[in-house]
């Protein structure tokens, strides 16, 4: 059974990448548009891990951090999040929120499989 | 990276963009609304992440400059100005530019990027945050290779990692870093378990546990460091040298380690080590020989699975345009199975014809619909039209747009915009009227101009209304008695007056602007709204402004149209136009001295004899049929033998050997294989307007 995992990005191009580069390692892969559609999507449908961006239309990276924390099979599931160098403060806001870790953006397919492997152990 | 994702990006990018153009606009208009500030933000910060990610870095640089000042938008250190409105503007279409240097390969001036990031620099750099700002100026960094130092000897670390409590919450797992540590070389873990509660006290969800870690590896300190990355904040973590020189690497310390810390909980590492080298120094003489390393196993994981697929894809418009061309045969192979099914009397066969039928009909609509795009897209382009024109013009226009969801077939939507750009721009060159003008009307400086789109049955109607100064009637029939369009005293109705706007070359326009009043334009709308089997029509009243109307078929691919006969040969008129049916008898013939007129409730409407116009030899059927069509207002008929009812039309050109036949705009194929020819009718009207007007002037 192959790892499920959600991401989360406004961008499509960006959405895009990630899933092929999971993909192409054996996960399962889920896309969402925003916090609001990974909520929609993930109601009944858990998945292993969550990588969403911060910045999003209807509900934001953080917004959905919060959110998914409070479904009880999400609560321990990893949840890496996609900043940018300038958004310091954002990370420690979503660490804070119960994100797991993160990756920088602008990030290289290796890293992403790098960071996934990290937190979910395969 | 694939191209195919380079392509998804330039796309996506390009979208972007025009939704950055609307939110500054947007912006502009309310320069204190925190949301689209955000929203301008969200799209520039995409644009920056994505396109490093992609493998365009000058666009990534580039935007971080602007990503850098809208952050001090945000925040409230700059305020929303003209200037910087104006500044972003320009920006985004470098961006747009720099993105179509890939897709050219030819290069945008490097020189205008260059000028925009000082400005923006400056910008930021003039705010009080300069230390800040100059921080956050440095583009990304490049992507930091770790400079691993490989040493010559593998390290033997220490490592004492005791996560928070709360390490579960954020859904990191320990037991994951400590297997990562492990994959480095020959370790030993070691548990603390004193921190754990009473079973009474324990909550289930928290962590007590802490662990010591000896490693030996080749990796460095930061290696080790960067296993913690996500946790360090809120851990404690130790990590110290035990010995560099390579000598702990090996079996027999670790089974040393492993039988001594079995007796101790707080172990000492330094005095173990210090043990182990003593009894190491004893037992040299009969080491064993060396144990190989384990081997780390890499599973390759299982490339199996289901895929999800993603809610929407991006298909190229050439294989849609290809899928409703087939659509467009198998319609016209149904048409036929239908009719040899029921000429077969198989009522078997019919079933399944019948069946074939609707699913065909379904499959049209789908793939027809696919087609269908918002028309709101090209609706929010006229907003930077608009806005470029009135501080070129000196004029305050405020556009408004509704009904941007209607909508319409991709190639409509394409050849629509020049069209509704020489209106929008006539609208405002020549209806609104300067500020001081429109205040000594009585009217507000602000003048409106409103787009609307709306759909009404099978075609979508647009409206360009201003409040503007409205047509002059009195110029526009001057300047048409001057050109000699029309004779000095020819009586017109309005509406006929206004669609001589419409004639080539014809411009009331004082003087000649940058934008409008050379009388190119209008002719060239009316021509691209014909091509697209629209009609357009103007109704406009003195100092109150003006509309223009379009009305276009919602797709070009397929047509409802109306399927009659003379003598023998099948012709289609578009469904569209037609008002109504009528029989004509000899007897109407005679009561209006055999002239083409016929009475209709109260109403005398002329109409063409299609037999006459093209020449089709035999007699006419006692009982002829009269076709109403409403073109542009005005009520003509067709006379025609029969009646056969309506047909679902796949339009196919002529193709060029008959480019220059008049009367008609394309052909179809029928049921039975025969081809009729779908009709022009505004050209047939024309033609025969033109040939009575010549019968009139010979006669006098």
């Amino acid at each position: 059974m192959p790892k499920k995992i959600m991401t989360v990005d406004d961008s499509a191009s960006v959405r895009q990448m990630v899933s092929f580069t999971l993909r192409d390692a054996g996960y399962e892969v889920v896309e969402a548009a925003d916090g609001k559609d990974a909520l929609a999507k993930l109601n009944g449908n858990p998945v292993n891990m969550i990588i969403t961006d911060l910045n999003m239309p209807n509900l934001d990276g953080i917004g959905l951090i919060k959110a998914v924390r409070t479904i009880p099979v999400m609560k321990f599931v990893p949840i890496i999040m996609l900043t940018t160098e300038s958004q310091d403060s954002r990370k420690l806001e979503g660490k804070a929120a119960g994100a797991t870790g993160w990756i920088v953006k602008p990030f290289k397919p290796e890293q992403l499989i790098s960071v996934t492997k990290k937190v979910l152990g395969c | 990276m694939l191209d195919s994702h380079k392509q998804a990006f330039i796309e996506e990018a390009a979208e972007l963009l025009v939704s950055l153009e609307y939110s500054l606009l947007e912006l502009e208009q309310n320069p204190e609304d925190n949301e689209i500030i955000a929203k301008v933000f969200r799209a520039l910060h995409t644009i920056k992440g994505s396109s490093g990610m992609f493998g365009f870095d000058d666009i990534s640089i580039f935007t971080h400059d602007i990503e850098t000042m809208f952050d001090l938008v945000r925040n409230g250190e700059i305020s929303v100005t003209k200037e910087l409105i104006s500044l972003t503007l320009s920006a985004r279409d470098q961006i747009s530019a720099m993105l179509k240097e890939t897709e050219t390969q030819k290069f945008a001036d490097d020189d205008i990027t260059k000028e925009l990031v000082v400005t923006f620099r400056n910008m930021v750099i003039n705010t009080k945050f300069i230390s800040e700002a100059a921080k956050n100026s440095q583009p990304a960094d490049d992507e930091t290779v770790a400079d691993e130092e490989v040493q010559k000897s593998k390290s033997t670390y220490k490592i004492y990692f005791r996560p928070a409590t709360n390490i579960f919450s954020t859904g990191a797992n320990p037991l994951l870093l400590l297997n990562e540590l492990k994959l480095l070389g020959n370790n030993i873990v070691c548990h603390h378990s004193e921190d754990i509660p009473d079973l009474e006290n324990i909550q289930e969800e928290e962590c007590y546990s802490g662990w010591d870690i000896i490693v030996s590896t080749l990796r460095d300190r930061d290696t080790i460091k960067d296993i913690f990355i996500f946790v360090e904040d809120d851990c404690q973590l130790t990590i110290e040298i035990l010995d560099n020189t390579g000598k702990l690497d090996n079996e027999n310390f670790y089974s040393f380690l492993e039988s001594e810390i079995g007796k101790t909980t707080e172990a000492d590492y330094k005095k173990l080590v210090a043990k182990y080298r003593l009894l190491e120094q004893d037992i040299q003489h009969i080491r064993k020989s060396e144990v190989p390393e384990k081997k780390k196993i890499i599973e390759k994981d299982d490339k199996q699975g289901d895929h999800d697929t993603a809610t929407s894809i991006r298909v190229s418009a050439e294989k849609l345009d290809n899928l409703v061309n087939l659509v467009g045969e198998l319609v016209t192979v149904q048409a036929r199975l239908t009719q040899t099914a029921n000429s077969a009397n198989d009522p078997e066969l019919v079933i399944v014809a019948e069946e074939v039928e609707r699913l065909t009909w379904e499959l049209r609509d789908s793939a027809l619909n696919i087609r269908m795009l918002p028309i709101g897209t090209t609706f929010s382009k006229f907003k930077r039209l608009v806005r470029d024109l009135t501080q070129e013009l000196g004029k305050e226009v405020e556009l408004i747009t509704t009904g941007g969801e209607t909508e319409l077939d991709k190639t409509v939507i394409e050849r629509l915009n020049d069209p509704l750009v020489h209106i929008i721009r006539n609208s405002i060159d020549h209806g609104i009227e300067l500020p001081k003008v429109r205040e000594a009307a009585g009217k507000s400086r602000v003048g409106k101009v409103n787009l609307s789109a709306t759909q009404s049955g099978g075609s979508v109607i647009i409206k360009i209304q201003d409040d503007g100064a409205g047509l002059d009637k009195e110029a526009i029939r001057v300047k048409a008695v001057s050109q000699g369009l029309i004779s000095a005293e020819t009586e017109l109705k309005e509406s006929e007056l206004y669609s001589l706007i419409f004639t080539p070359g014809f411009s009331t326009a004082k003087k000649v602007t940058s934008i409008s009043g050379r009388g190119v334009g209008m002719d060239v709308v009316k021509q691209a709204i014909d091509n697209l089997r629209g009609s357009v029509e103007i109704v406009s009243a003195k100092e109150a402004g003006s509309t223009i109307i379009l009305k276009l078929p919602l797709t070009l691919a397929i047509i409802d149209g109306l399927l009659v006969q003379i003598g023998g040969d099948s012709f289609i008129l578009p469904l569209s136009v037609v008002e109504e049916c009528i029989e004509l008898s000899d007897s109407d013939i005679e009561k209006v001295h055999g002239r083409n007129l016929v009475h209709i409730r109260g109403e005398i409407v002329p109409y063409i004899p299609l037999r006459k116009t093209f020449n089709i030899p035999g007699d006419r059927p006692l009982i002829e049929q009269v076709v109403i069509s409403n073109v542009n207002g005005v009520r003509v008929g067709f006379a025609v033998d029969y009646v056969i009812g309506s047909h679902q039309t796949v339009l196919k050109n002529l193709g060029r050997v008959f480019k220059f036949v008049q009367g008609v705009s394309g052909a179809t194929i029928l049921g039975n294989g025969n081809v009729a020819l779908i009709l022009d009718i505004l050209k047939i009207i024309q033609n025969a307007e033109a040939k009575e007007k010549l019968k009139v002037a010979s006669a006098n």
